[in-house]
């Protein structure tokens, strides 16, 4: 990331000198420094709102009841974790909140989801199959619900802000799929390579 | 279509009444937990403020010099092949590594083509379907100290790019 900040400011302020560009930069930086706060001010009532909605979910249960509804389609996903571990549980909570688009009640129960994968794990300085597969599920993004979103494309005056659900759905499940398959395929690999 | 609009925006009310509807059944004092959480988000959102200067800052200068339009240039042969604009290449990059940069980069291309138009449309899709992978394996490894993480980042690049790929697919075709 700080490469990319360095990258834009610098080839911003080369491209502009090699366009005769310079005396806009200023101007331009400042105006954009100005929006920045405008919208961080919109930003927080987004966001406030939607984590305390966030948090009556967590306090009713209902990510937990969530959680046990999905459990089935789950449990074939991870065969090295035991019935009944403790992580399995962790994992649906984070899963849960994650496709609620909860995504800041989410990490807590991701970390205590690979805290007790760690329990399971005979080598504790390497990956086990089952982090793996929970990494590959968590960064392809399982968001039935993505209220930020939502939320920042109303706040930027859009007429129809939740028209993008549909496609949102269809791209995440391609990635979650591609995650799922490329994470069971690689896993084969490994195996024979870590075996030698 | 028409149909598929009118459903989409039924799902957030929805979801908000069930959730207090829920809250209200299993004896949560729903006011006072509600303030907790939006507690919770507003430090998150003061968190995110100086991100989203640095972002709107760096990009807006990247714009205003006409560096986009160079570098476009030279990404021309990735761009035609793929179909991928300029912008969202850039965006999907920014996504694998850090949430709030690349939530202040879509928000700032709602400012500049506005949030219905195609760009804006694309950014809400790639940033609905993927998560912020490097952080996440960075932060979920490293808080159990792993330090051989395996193919979990090669897993996590393909999800990416099937999400970027599939979002310009599913874009263009639904409102083109």
């Amino acid at each position: 990331m700080n490469w990319i900040f360095a990258f834009l400011i610098l080839g911003g302020i080369l491209a502009a000198a090699w366009n005769g560009k310079l005396d806009s930069i200023t101007p331009a930086a400042l105006e954009a420094a100005k929006t920045a706060i405008e919208r961080a001010i919109s930003l927080m009532g987004v966001v406030g709102f939607w984590l305390g909605i966030a948090k009556v979910a967590e306090e009713s249960g209902l990510i937990d009841s969530i959680s046990r509804f999905i459990a089935p389609l789950f449990r074939w996903l991870f065969p090295s974790i035991p019935k009944g571990h403790p992580a399995m549980g962790s994992i649906l909570m984070n899963l849960s909140a994650n496709m609620m688009g909860f995504g800041n009640a989410a990490t807590p129960f991701g970390l205590k989801a690979m805290k007790e994968l760690q329990t399971l794990n005979p080598n504790p300085d390497t990956a086990t199959e089952a982090m793996c597969t929970f990494l590959a599920i968590n960064t392809s993004s399982v968001t039935l619900i993505p209220a930020t979103i939502i939320a920042l494309r109303a706040a930027a005056g859009s007429k129809n802000p939740s028209e993008v659900l549909g496609a949102i759905l269809f791209a995440t499940t391609c990635s979650t799929l591609v995650a799922v398959v490329a994470d069971y395929a690689l896993r084969l690999l490994y195996r024979k390579i870590e075996r030698g | 279509m028409a149909e598929q609009i009118s459903i989409s925006s039924w799902i957030i009310p929805v979801v908000m009444a069930a959730v207090f509807l829920h809250g209200l059944i299993n004896n949560v004092r729903v006011f006072e937990v509600f303030t907790q959480g939006a507690q919770e988000g507003l430090q998150l959102a003061v968190k995110l403020v100086p991100y989203l200067l640095g972002i709107y800052v760096a990009v807006s200068i990247f714009r205003e010099s006409g560096a986009v339009d160079l570098m476009v240039k030279v990404l021309n042969p990735v761009i035609r092949l793929l179909e991928i604009p300029a912008d969202a290449l850039f965006l999907s990059i920014v996504r694998t590594l850090s949430g709030p940069a690349a939530l202040s980069m879509m928000v700032e291309i709602f400012d500049t083509y506005g949030p219905d138009s195609y760009m804006g449309r694309l950014a809400s899709t790639m940033m609905g379907s993927t998560d912020t992978t490097f952080y996440i394996i960075a932060i979920y490894f490293g808080s159990v100290g792993i330090k051989k993480t395996r193919y979990a980042v090669p897993v996590g690049i393909m999800a990416d790019f099937a999400s970027l790929l599939a979002s310009v697919y599913i874009v263009k075709r639904l409102f083109d």
